[in-house]
């Protein structure tokens, strides 16, 4: 291992800031893979500036009021609802 | 079912008269179809069911075909074996004890089982052309936006489009003509531009006079049985009129890592909408919204999703932005530029699909970096956003070897003919 390969500090880093929890194993899986993995894209290094030449237009509709999604089929796949709103987990 | 083709059986029923009447297709299950289950192969969305239709769903419907089935998948079109579903591995029919390919798995085993005439599947990187090789039927990935991405689940939403499959070229060519098309809810789609009545029309095998590039960079390090078989086809070709040169890609050494930068980056962002909280796995915490999301995020996902999310977080991480996403825009625009140049010197470009036979059943499961740089062939298409097609070549010791051809953009038709010459 080189010594930019990630440490298992940093895979818990990411993992908190992704919202993702993790078992200690799988931090040691991941600390091992990600250093194989991170080396293989450090060859991006290699790649030279390159002028990007977008062809693109911009796709408008005019602004005006339509239907949307009814209230209850947007509700139906929630675990928990409340006088029609989505109910999430405490803040803090 | 014995190949597990199908994480949903159900029959929704399409329209009396279309061009699709009497046709059976099966759904990837990361195509959203209004009050049946779609769970993209996760955890996370065992129980979700979508209150609408993706636009290619609806198609489908007024086309008057009936959709037989929702199709097993790597979970979020993560992987390239569907062996990353959390609904179990699926058969591949045409070569048993051997993984169907992935992402689509599913739908390129249920065509080849003759579980349904054609499929929908969705190719962010091969999960269309990987599938149809390994399972010896033809494939199509579309031009980015010729076929709306209204409903299908994103995971790398700037290289994804949702394609067909089929036994045969004409029929997976009439299946692109029901789906492709503009969009008013996905506002990357234009309408086709034909040179003939329909894309099913093109499926001539007329190859008399076409100009076949066969970029050197894709066969270094292919399997020798497959570069075989891949050489058998393109005489084949010659034998009927067209002709071969050699071109150069030498950008495309660069493509696995720009792929899986990206498409990585995509999917850390795109998967940050599950939560729980509207709809997917949820869990009694007890603990504050962070807590909770990591729990659910946690229990809903598998290895493979949380290896991408976490690798695409960290490469859009402060201090690593320029070093790794910066730069796999850089390599993607060498990419195109590289297949702008190749396709001025040859009207189609020709590769094996995959650079190996179908793998043994659990092989490539422990090194992810291995199971990444097999997709050395197929990425550099969905990088320059280009329409390819995968047609079954022949077979290796009994096992199925696909040949992949790249036109320029919207040159559907021109694929559809040169593919049809090989059946």
């Amino acid at each position: 291992m080189t010594d930019d390969a990630v440490s298992a500090e940093e895979v818990r880093h990411v993992a908190e800031l992704a919202r993702v929890d993790l078992t200690d194993e799988e931090v040691d899986q991941f600390t091992r893979q990600f250093a194989d993995v991170l080396e293989y894209f450090d060859s991006l290094d290699e790649v030279p500036e390159v002028d990007r030449e977008a062809d693109l237009t911009n796709v408008m509709r005019p602004d005006e009021e339509r239907d949307s999604l009814d209230r209850a089929e947007a509700l139906r796949n929630a675990p928990e609802t409340e006088d029609g709103y989505f109910k999430g987990p405490n803040v803090s | 079912m014995s190949e597990n083709v199908f994480i949903t059986e159900e029959t929704i029923e399409g329209a009396d008269d279309g061009p699709l009447v009497g046709k059976s297709v099966a759904v990837k299950d990361n195509i959203s179809t209004e009050g049946v289950r779609t769970t993209c192969g996760s955890r996370m969305l065992e129980e979700y069911v979508p209150p609408y239709d993706a636009t290619a769903v609806s198609r489908l419907k007024e086309a008057g075909a009936t959709i037989v089935g929702k199709a097993n998948m790597d979970e979020f079109g993560m992987g390239s074996t569907t062996e990353t579903s959390h609904f179990g591995a699926t058969e591949n029919p045409a070569a048993p004890g051997r993984v169907p390919g992935g992402s689509s798995g599913g739908s390129a085993a249920a065509v080849a089982a003759g579980e349904a005439d054609l499929a929908l599947g969705s190719d962010t990187g091969g999960s269309i052309r990987c599938p149809a090789a390994f399972c010896g039927v033809v494939g199509i990935k579309p031009t980015y936006g010729l076929v709306s991405r209204y409903g299908l689940v994103a995971y790398g939403n700037s290289l994804e489009q949702i394609g067909p499959f089929a036994n045969s070229v004409e029929d997976a060519a009439a299946l692109l003509d029901v789906v492709a098309g503009s969009d008013e809810r996905d506002a990357t789609t234009r309408e086709p531009q034909l040179e003939g009545a329909s894309y099913a029309d093109a499926a001539t095998g007329d190859v008399d006079g076409l100009t076949i590039g066969v970029p050197t960079e894709l066969l270094e390090g292919a399997d020798e049985g497959v570069v075989e078989t891949f050489w058998d086809a393109i005489a084949d070709l010659e034998a009927q009129g067209a002709e071969y040169r050699e071109v150069s890609l030498p950008s495309v050494d660069h493509a696995v890592e720009a792929y899986y930068v990206i498409a990585m980056s995509e999917a850390s962002s795109n998967l940050a909408r599950f939560d729980g909280v509207r709809y997917g796995h949820d869990v009694e915490s007890g603990g504050n919204w962070n807590e909770t999301f990591s729990q659910a995020r946690k229990e809903g996902f598998g290895d493979e999703v949380k290896r991408r999310i976490l690798l695409g977080t960290y490469a859009l991480s402060a201090g690593y932005h320029d070093k790794y996403y910066k730069k796999a825009q850089d390599a993607r625009a060498w990419v195109k530029q590289d297949f702008d140049e190749a396709l001025e010197e040859a009207d189609v470009l020709a590769s094996p699909t995959m650079p190996v036979p179908p793998f043994e059943r659990g092989e490539s499961l422990e090194d992810p970096l291995q199971m990444y740089l097999a997709d050395a062939n197929t990425v550099p298409v969905n990088l320059a956003d280009l329409p390819a097609i995968s047609v079954p070549a022949g077979e290796t010791d009994g096992l199925p070897v696909g040949l992949q051809l790249v036109g320029p953009a919207f040159g559907e038709e021109r694929l559809i003919r040169t593919a049809s010459a090989l059946e």
